[in-house]
């Protein structure tokens, strides 16, 4: 009797579920977007992760902003001048409102700014260092001290650091203050379910009200590739962010879908290990012949062919074609087997080089290894590759616990962002410990050189000194964000930090 | 009786004593410093490092961090994630209504088709009935959670459109969008469990119909439905409980590929999450949760075989 009801209950739920429900329907100009991963906390000042960027750009707007061309350009500051190359004056918007009805003003600028730089656990204080002092000069206008020039410190403004936190809301919360932000964005945080998603509703005292046609957006992580394809393609979510490329010919043929392929600042890598403990010790971190040779061995061409289909952007430098501070004259390098096993020749090595190349344990990089390897053999050398979970592989990295570790960088709007903590000695990103005092000297001569061509023509100095002669890390390509959204989706206006600007788009009736 | 519970119920402070440590000291096994993945792209900078361990008290000695977590715990306090900083019990709150709504949608589903697929097959045994129901079991055992998982999105999500992908809707929001939210994995996750249940219950009634008890209440002209029903099944159910009831505590303590795939915000891919991020305070809070599930489902499983079988009251 009891296994009889508890049938029917269950048929009778299975059959309301399916027949009379669907897929979840949203009301008109309710946008929901598939995250790849979920964010961590949302406190500009502690988050740390590229996907709480994509959900800042509904709900914290910054100090400046950037275009698709990387151009610098106002958003809650009208306008900036430099007063001495030590000395920024920002001119800010007026009638600007926080979400708690709150002033936006150059006080509430100036709070941001040094708690962005102060609290404990803080993740700007590295990008704000160079800054000394925020003094008010009126009601709507800041002036930043630097401690030296900086040329990167614009585009610092445009990202996380510049974002500014209603002072009310950060002193009653204060480390909390990233389970209810308070900012000046178009949208406003209703609420967040951890791993399930973050809902944001339109601001209507959002000083530019009039481009925000989306009432409310809800963001939700699927990290599964297939799932967050079938999403979209089932219409459960109207976005979908970082799709994978493989999954490219399926929507592109998918009238109900739209793929756009945006270019991404960062790039993809393999650093080796010069100098840091016993790993370094190895024919690889030794000698510079043996690290060309083992470039010269790889063609990025087929990498990107074989495992991304082709769509991402191959590369010898830290900085993509999109930025002004690319230097087209400096490509990667053509595969050259014969180069490669003359020049291990000589160097003097014993052919099969053994090389451990160590990876963050996904398909992607475990098939890159791969290729990579085959590829190296045929130069003389043998690499064995150690595919660790992503976390694990960091520690190994900072402890010098590799040989040749592939690594990658969401990338920054200023070069700087993308240079300097990779090749500068005692930089953190730089795990190799590579050291060079002319590199050093250079990197530091970029960053307070103002003038776009001068400043390039220093990055050329860097690249000729770095890579290729030094060659502690080889670049190999940049990526492409991959995104795609319902045809019903107007408006979406890609800009290369892959940042979704919810600004002028619109839903249109199903 | 009153005395077995209250002992068995004071087992539990020990065992959870002894486990909260093991888990500490199993933590620190795993590779990867916390610290350096919390500083993330800062993570070369010592001083970095040195202020999240301080502040996160790993700059202590371990028995050090141990105490001083557990005397949170014994005030109620299971910490903070470290990742997202909301409190541990409050997400421990949220996530066991979800992943306890899955299990036991996952359960009825495995209960429902598992157990009488068994009793039927050992009854007509060697037959076809049995040969299908062998079959199914077989191929539901070996057929991987995420295949099934994806093939069914894709089916039913895409294809079809008759059910959302991926997400959750709690029950007390809208009680039938619930239901088609969770049906998917519920079944994904029934599946197996019914293939588990059928084996075992096959084998235990065939144990069952071929004792003593059973000639005699045939050889007394028990209609065969009495017999299967009330003479074997009551025998044979003793094993299939306890294996149940074990199914159903791992359930509980998250099905986390199946979560994982169906986007359910529940205490697989909590637990997941929080150990890829080395978000110890989580990963503690959760494991002691789990095992504590165990411990009562273990003890519901004892009150079960009283129920199911007499003789076990008296002993």
């Amino acid at each position: 009797m009891i296994r009889t009801t508890l049938m029917a209950a269950l048929l009778a739920a299975t059959t309301l579920g399916t027949a009379t429900l669907g897929a979840a329907r949203a009301e008109a100009q309710d946008l929901r977007i598939a995250l790849r991963e979920d964010p961590d906390i949302l406190d500009p000042s502690l988050s740390r992760t590229y996907v709480g960027r994509i959900v800042y750009a509904s709900l914290c707007d910054k100090l400046f902003d950037i275009n698709e061309k990387l151009e610098i350009v106002p958003q809650l500051a009208t306008g900036y001048r430099w007063e001495d190359p030590q000395t920024l004056a920002i001119t800010l918007r007026e009638g600007v409102r926080f979400h708690d009805g709150e002033r936006m003003d150059a006080e509430a600028v100036r709070t941001s700014l040094m708690r962005h730089k102060t609290i404990q656990g803080s993740f700007r204080r590295a990008e704000l260092a160079s800054m000394n002092a925020v003094e008010v000069v009126d009601p709507l206008t800041v002036r930043i001290r630097l401690s030296a020039p900086s040329s990167p410190f614009m585009a610092v403004l445009t990202d996380r650091a510049g974002m500014i936190l209603s002072p009310k809301a950060t002193e009653a919360l204060g480390r909390d203050f990233g389970t209810r932000p308070v900012c000046a964005g178009p949208f406003r945080f209703v609420e967040r379910v951890a791993q399930d998603r973050i809902v944001v509703e339109r601001f209507p005292e959002y000083w530019d009200a009039g481009r925000v046609h989306i009432e409310r957006v809800t963001y939700r992580p699927i990290p599964d590739n297939t799932v967050r394809l079938a999403n979209l393609q089932s219409g459960a979510v109207e976005f979908g962010e970082r799709m994978e490329p493989d999954d490219l010919p399926r929507m592109q043929r998918d009238r109900s879908l739209r793929v756009v392929p945006v270019d991404s600042l960062g790039w993809q890598s393999i650093q080796f290990n010069l100098n840091n403990g016993a790993r370094a010790r190895t024919p690889l971190g030794q000698d510079p012949r043996v690290r060309e040779a083992f470039e010269l061995a790889i063609d990025r061409a087929a990498i990107n062919q074989v495992v991304f289909d082709g769509v991402y952007t191959i590369t010898a430098q830290p900085v993509p074609p999109s930025s002004p501070f690319h230097i087209r004259e400096f490509q990667p390098p053509p595969r050259n087997v014969e180069r490669a096993r003359a020049l291990l020749r000589e160097a003097g090595v014993t052919t099969p080089l053994p090389v451990e190349l160590t990876v963050a344990n996904n398909p992607d990089n475990r098939q890159v290894g791969e290729v990579i390897q085959a590829m190296a053999r045929e130069a003389g050398f043998d690499v064995r590759i150690n595919a660790m979970e992503f976390a694990s592989s960091l520690q190994a990295a900072t402890r010098g616990e590799f040989e040749a570790y592939m690594i990658g960088w969401s990338g920054r709007t200023d070069p700087d962002g993308n240079i300097y903590g990779f090749l500068h000695s005692g930089s953190p990103g730089n795990d190799g410990r590579y050291a060079n005092p002319e590199v050093d000297r250079l990197l530091n001569a970029a960053r307070v050189e103002s003038d776009v061509a001068k400043r390039r023509a220093i990055y050329a100095q860097i690249y000729d000194i770095a890579l290729r002669k030094d060659r502690p890390r080889i670049f190999l390509w940049h990526a492409r964000n991959i995104m795609a959204h319902s045809a019903r989706l107007t408006g979406y206006a890609p800009v290369p930090d892959g940042l979704i600007r919810l600004q002028g788009m619109r839903l249109a009736e199903r | 009786m009153a005395l077995w519970l209250l002992r068995r119920l004071g087992q539990i402070v020990p065992t959870l004593l002894i486990l909260s440590g093991l888990i500490f000291g199993l933590q620190q096994l795993m590779p990867g410093d916390p610290a350096v993945i919390m500083a993330g792209e800062e993570r070369g900078d010592p001083q970095v490092l040195a202020q999240i361990r301080a502040e996160l008290h790993l700059d202590r000695p371990l028995p050090e961090q141990y105490l001083h977590w557990l005397g949170r715990v014994l005030q109620g306090d299971l910490g903070f994630s470290w990742r997202i900083r909301e409190p541990v019990a409050q997400l421990i709150l949220e996530k066991l209504p979800v992943t306890a709504q899955l299990a036991s949608m996952a359960f009825l589903i495995g209960v429902a088709i598992g157990v009488p697929a068994g009793i039927l097959s050992a009854v007509r045994r060697d037959r076809p009935a049995d040969w299908v129901a062998s079959g199914i079991a077989l191929f539901g055992i070996s057929m991987p959670n995420f295949w099934l998982g994806i093939i069914m999105i894709l089916l039913f999500s895409v294809e079809l459109n008759w059910l959302p992908p991926s997400g959750y809707v709690p029950l007390t929001e809208d009680p039938v969008q619930s239901l088609a939210t969770t049906i998917m994995p519920a079944f994904v996750l029934g599946t197996g469990i019914a293939s588990v249940l059928m084996r075992h219950t096959r084998a235990a009634m065939l144990t069952a119909l071929a004792q003593d008890y059973v000639r005699t209440a045939r050889a007394k002209g028990v209609r065969e439905r009495m017999v299967v029903g009330r003479h074997a099944l009551r025998n044979a159910l003793i094993p299939v409980v306890t294996l149940g009831t074990i199914e159903f505590g791992r359930l509980l303590a998250g099905a986390v590929l199946t979560e994982q795939i169906f986007s359910i915000p529940g205490f697989g891919k909590l637990v997941v999450d929080a150990v890829f991020n080395r978000d110890y305070p989580v990963v503690q809070g959760v494991v002691m949760a789990t095992a504590l599930i165990f411990v009562l489902l273990s003890l519901v499983a004892d009150l079960l075989y009283m129920a199911v079988n007499p003789r076990l009251r008296q002993a």
